[in-house]
């Protein structure tokens, strides 16, 4: 029992798996916060880990994998922007687009070029991301008992320590820049900040780069640093597990960094619960699994505190006349 | 006479979706240059392959079948103005419906037991989309995160389900056991014992006229009946619809579920016609496809029935195009499905100010 729970390694992958909720999921937050629904997290994040891994197979860079899975993120946030923004077209089904176009392409792209049905080639430990170990660490690594749990902030990619810097970065952005608050305003009440005479349109194109940039990471890390290859939808639902932890956390920073960290250790223990019994009884894990959606809906109903969108949310907008 | 400003019905229902679909299907062409294929050609194979045989116009039907029924589902939400992303779940958990009705009241005649499936089927699925409409009706939640939810707890809710009490014990594959009492007979079936004739294997089952009959009952219901004009008037201005003594939450909750009992339906197609037992994520993106289908008919009962039509035929000709040519991954449909949902839906409006700016440029 305590093996599931609580061991360092469990912990250990708790960090690995919140990473791309969290890259998504502050995704999220950039793009909503400026009223841009955006549905596509799961669409954008696919895209990125399939260029990402054939990028790195045919590079054998990982920053040239980053680099052009951030490009084509972006891409992919620019149709949704100029669908949202420029046509005032629904948002939801713009994102809805966005992941079967994501997801197809994929696998059409990927079975053209490497001819594994849509898997890229495992990745050579050159083509991977340097790891960081803190300084210090290997030492007492050693130490019976607490050693390995100090390897929980130790020994990852460099882009999970990226992710958590990030987060206080968005945190400050948002709250303290001027940037920040013009985005936020607009995703309030974009005719205030029209009045203003700032452009509308100008910010939330910003927010859905942004978004787009982020999602870039998240496949980028899911692919190259997690998996070291590209697998048909890889990212198993994870656009949306960060959609449920960006209500979850109320729309604001920190509070997403402690959801996804919920939510990754949820995976990590739905990793290891395999056949796992109290008494006779097995705990199934699809219970597990689950809890993050229920946890969410519940959440949503108000039953357990209340989350409030940003109020222009997914509101095209007219300039009025 | 049009009031000016409006576009002539044709423009509007036919020249417009017309215009965006050409240029979903270019788009996809532009797919099949990048893997260096003529899109021509392709078409011509993905054609031919749906509508060139007997086989072909069955698998068309079997899954236009599917498509009618989440294209309705998707409809009859968004006319009271809800977008129901839901529809996978509701038809993923409607099949726990047929499995335990049609598995365990098998002693019954089929005259009986079929139609008791069918009613659970719906009601199954109308269950799941009626809590998403709650929860939005009563206390706020957003109906579309609310579904996505769905869609995702029923799935491990089946994966659970299915593994541990509908496997038969000591059966590898994680599916039910064979539903034999409340077996829709397919057309192949139905021509060998009544017609003693050949009729090509594919899964074509009786739920293909039911499918119809849905349409024009969804159509009745929406606009012949006081429902289904409350359902509407909801949609158009719910604001508007409480002065005419319209409760939208008890509105919207009846859409949601009759929205989920008609994606419940799929499970009718597919667990008594098609596979005759409960499988794991048996929907395979039908839900989904209900979007494309909703949008592309316009949200009208006969627009969807075309439109389910033609994504049956893109659907099978994407099978037989990968078939014909191995390097090309069935995959391909779902490029050209996100194609024409991004383009017939998210960017619906692209032509609309030229059309206009044309049309009354020669009106004056």
């Amino acid at each position: 029992m305590f093996d599931i729970f609580l061991s360092a390694e469990t912990l250990s992958s708790t960090i690995r798996m919140s990473v791309p909720l969290i890259f998504a999921c502050l995704a999220g937050l950039w793009s909503e916060r400026s009223g841009i629904v955006d549905i596509g997290l799961e669409g954008k994040m696919l895209a990125a880990a399939f260029t990402a891994a054939a990028a790195g197979a045919y590079f054998q860079s990982p920053w040239i994998a980053l680099l052009l899975a951030i490009g084509v993120s972006i891409l992919f946030s620019l149709v949704h922007g100029y669908a949202s923004i420029n046509q005032r077209g629904n948002q939801v089904v713009s994102g809805v687009a966005i992941n079967m176009l994501a997801a197809g392409l994929a696998v059409v792209l990927g079975n053209e070029w490497f001819k594994e049905g849509g898997r890229t080639p495992p990745l050579p430990p050159e083509a991977q991301f340097p790891i960081f170990h803190m300084p210090g660490f290997d030492a007492i690594q050693s130490v019976p008992l607490v050693g390995p749990y100090l390897n929980i902030i130790s020994g990852h990619s460099v882009l999970v320590y990226l992710a958590f810097v990030l987060v206080p970065v968005t945190a400050w952005a948002l709250a303290k820049t001027r940037f920040g608050l013009r985005l936020r305003a607009v995703g309030e009440n974009p005719h205030a900040v029209d009045t203003a005479g700032i452009s509308v349109a100008k910010l939330r194109y910003q927010a859905v780069i942004i978004a787009g940039i982020l999602c870039g990471f998240a496949g980028t890390y899911l692919s190259v640093a997690l998996q070291g290859s590209f697998v048909r939808d890889m990212s198993a639902g994870r656009g949306f597990m960060a959609l449920a932890a960006l209500i979850f956390a109320n729309w604001r920073a920190w509070p997403s960094m402690w959801a996804c960290l919920l939510f990754g250790y949820l995976q990590a223990v739905g990793l290891r619960m395999q056949g796992f019994k109290i008494g006779d009884v097995e705990i199934p894990v699809q219970f597990i699994n689950m809890l993050p959606y229920v946890m969410t809906v519940v959440l949503l109903a108000g039953f357990i505190g209340k989350s409030i969108p940003p109020r222009a949310s997914g509101i095209p907008y007219t300039k009025d006349r | 006479m049009s009031k000016r400003g409006d576009l002539p019905t044709w423009v509007d229902v036919g020249l417009i979706p017309l215009l965006n679909l050409l240029l979903a299907l270019a788009a996809a062409s532009v797919v099949f240059l990048l893997i260096n294929e003529n899109p021509i050609e392709c078409l011509g194979i993905m054609i031919k392959g749906a509508v060139g045989s007997l086989k072909g116009w069955s698998y068309l039907l079997y899954y236009a079948t599917n498509f009618i029924f989440t294209g309705l589902c998707v409809a009859v939400a968004f006319h009271a103005g809800l977008f129901n992303i839901g529809g996978e779940g509701q038809a993923y958990f409607a099949g726990l419906g047929a499995a335990i009705v049609g598995l365990n009241l098998e002693f019954l005649p089929w005259p009986i037991v079929i139609p008791l499936s069918i009613i659970a089927s719906v009601l199954f699925g109308a269950f799941w989309g009626l809590v998403p409409g709650y929860l939005q009706a009563k206390r706020g939640s957003h109906i579309v995160i609310t579904t996505i939810m769905f869609n995702f707890i029923a799935s491990s809710l089946m994966v659970y389900l299915i593994n541990y009490w509908f496997r038969p014990i000591g059966k590898m594959a994680v599916e039910s056991r064979e539903v034999t009492g409340a077996y829709i007979l397919s057309f192949r079936e139905i021509a060998r014992q009544f017609f003693d004739y050949k009729y090509p294997a594919s899964p074509l089952n009786l739920t293909v006229f039911l499918a119809f009959f849905v349409a024009w009952a969804v159509w009745y219901f929406l606009w012949r009946t006081k429902l289904g004009y409350e359902i509407r008037a909801v949609g158009l201005n719910s604001d508007a619809a409480v002065y005419a003594g319209i409760k939208p939450q008890r509105i919207i909750m009846i859409a949601m579920a009759v929205s989920g009992g008609l994606a419940g339906l799929v499970a009718v197609n597919e667990v008594l016609g098609a596979q005759h037992r409960l499988l794991l994520e048996y929907v395979q993106g039908a839900g989904f496809v209900g979007i494309a289908v909703a949008l592309m008919g316009r949200n009208h009962p006969i627009g969807i029935v075309l439109a389910a039509m033609l994504f049956g035929l893109l659907y099978q000709g994407g099978t037989e195009l990968s078939f014909a040519k191995q390097h090309i991954n069935r995959d391909m449909v779902v490029v050209i499905q996100g194609l024409i949902i991004l383009f017939m839906g998210a960017l619906e409006n692209a032509f609309r100010p030229y059309l206009t700016a044309l049309f009354f440029k020669a009106d004056d």
